[in-house]
């Protein structure tokens, strides 16, 4: 049996551990809070600029935009949105189980994948999985800015006006609730294609100025806004899924520091009870 | 009862306002429009400038916006705005702020800048500073302001 001491240290060291996830699960569960907030506080731009494009889809554009109409796919443009830091239990794992799925599905019909990561563990991914890296924004914190992802959504955009591109899928996980996040992978590019039933009211917008500037205004804020909303929501999945990592975690150090206390008071009466044992008989043998 | 159209003007970062209008102006790229209900559909960019709404009792509201796109159907607008701003926020925000933002703008376009681009979205950005400081003079020169 392992003696009283080591086994007091090693509880001593557990519980500081348990003290530092109770404290990241709480900084976690505040955090996730005002993210949420965030969350919610963006979200109305994106339903909106949602409800133009699908009016947009409705009407007969006399100026097909190229972010509309779709094409024979030959290279693809992934963005895939993770955490900067660890310790958030499954939640990029699932997602690159997720992207690795759909990656596999590309392979197998010849097309080529770029990949622009959002955060460092993606960043991490793409080097060991060795895939073709065009953009990697890290360190964007827990309010992620509107400027900062527009720069590498850019670079995806200019490489799809370019043609080197003919789809743009986004990687990202889904704050289901607080409890749950659901990693999802979903085409923003191009736009879903339009139904054209000849019985529609035939209408289009007047544009001012030029029906391509203005769409293409439109529709770049609209890939902008979708990512950084992916990023956004990716901040309140990495929250909750922490507050559940780290609530696991300190549970886990508390039943380990239970059993732990029981070998220890064995430990502690066997050592009491060899030495009186010792005594008893170390008596014995001079009376 | 007045014929009125839904408005609502909504930022990157949050809903600004939401509601019925009787009269809308807008500050598009070619000219400020003015939008009754019933408006045809319209799609258009927007400049930096003032949003005026006027609702159902006649009380004209202003906001700010730096850019971004006015959506109009028969009876409803969308403002998809860059960053709005409301009549109290400009009570909120610090003038001196403002200039001294203005200012280091100012100073960095004086250097000339190694990419044409940047060059470009330097000047965006000085315009809409400067349509910003001079809106928010004008909000707290002419009208005053409820809040505080």
């Amino acid at each position: 049996m392992a003696g009283a001491k080591e086994i007091r240290t090693q509880i001593k060291s557990i519980q500081n551990t348990r003290k530092i996830t109770k404290a990241m699960e709480m900084v976690a569960a505040s955090k996730m809070r005002k993210a949420q907030e965030n969350m919610e506080a963006t979200r109305p731009y994106l339903d909106k600029i949602r409800g133009v494009i699908a009016n947009l889809s409705n009407a007969h554009p006399e100026y097909r935009h190229p972010f509309m109409v779709e094409r024979p796919v030959k290279r693809v443009g992934l963005i895939l949105v993770t955490t900067d830091r660890g310790l958030c239990g499954g939640l990029n794992v699932n997602l690159f189980r997720q992207a690795i799925n759909a990656m596999k599905g590309w392979a197998d019909k010849n097309i080529e994948i770029d990949v622009c990561a959002v955060g460092t563990k993606g960043v991490a991914f793409v080097k060991r999985g060795a895939l073709n890296p065009v953009a990697e924004i890290t360190g964007l914190g827990d309010r992620p800015k509107f400027v900062k992802v527009q720069g590498a959504v850019r670079i995806m955009l200019d490489a799809y006006d370019a043609g080197n591109l003919d789809e743009i899928w986004v990687a990202r996980n889904e704050f289901v609730n607080s409890m749950a996040q659901k990693p999802d992978i979903e085409r923003i590019l191009p736009l879903m294609p339009v139904d054209l039933t000849e019985l529609q009211h035939r209408w289009d917008y007047l544009y001012e100025p030029e029906s391509k500037d203005v769409l293409d205004l439109l529709l770049k804020r609209y890939v902008a806004a979708s990512v950084h909303q992916a990023t956004i929501e990716n901040v309140a999945c990495e929250m909750a899924a922490r507050r559940i990592a780290m609530k696991n975690a300190s549970d886990n150090a508390g039943d380990l520091i239970r059993s732990l206390k029981l070998k220890y008071n064995k430990a502690r009466q066997a050592a009491i009870t060899q030495e009186i044992a010792e005594i008893v008989s170390g008596a014995a043998a001079v009376g | 009862m007045a014929m009125t159209i839904h408005v609502d003007i909504v930022s990157a970062d949050k809903p600004v306002m939401s509601g019925q209008a009787t009269f809308v102006v807008a500050p598009t790229t070619m000219g400020e429009v003015g939008i009754t209900p019933g408006h045809t559909q319209l799609l258009a960019s927007l400049k930096p400038g003032e949003v005026r709404i006027t609702d159902e009792q006649g009380k004209t509201s202003h906001y700010f916006v730096s850019g971004g796109v006015i959506e109009v159907q028969p009876l409803q607008i969308t403002i998809l705005a860059d960053s709005a701003l409301r009549e109290e926020d400009a009570a909120a925000v610090e003038l001196a702020t403002e200039e001294a933002r203005l200012k280091a703008l100012e100073t960095k376009g004086a250097i000339p800048a190694s990419a044409e681009v940047d060059y470009f979205r330097l000047q965006n950005e000085l315009i809409e500073g400067a349509e910003r400081l001079r809106w928010i003079r004008e909000i707290r020169g002419t009208r005053p302001h409820i809040s505080q």
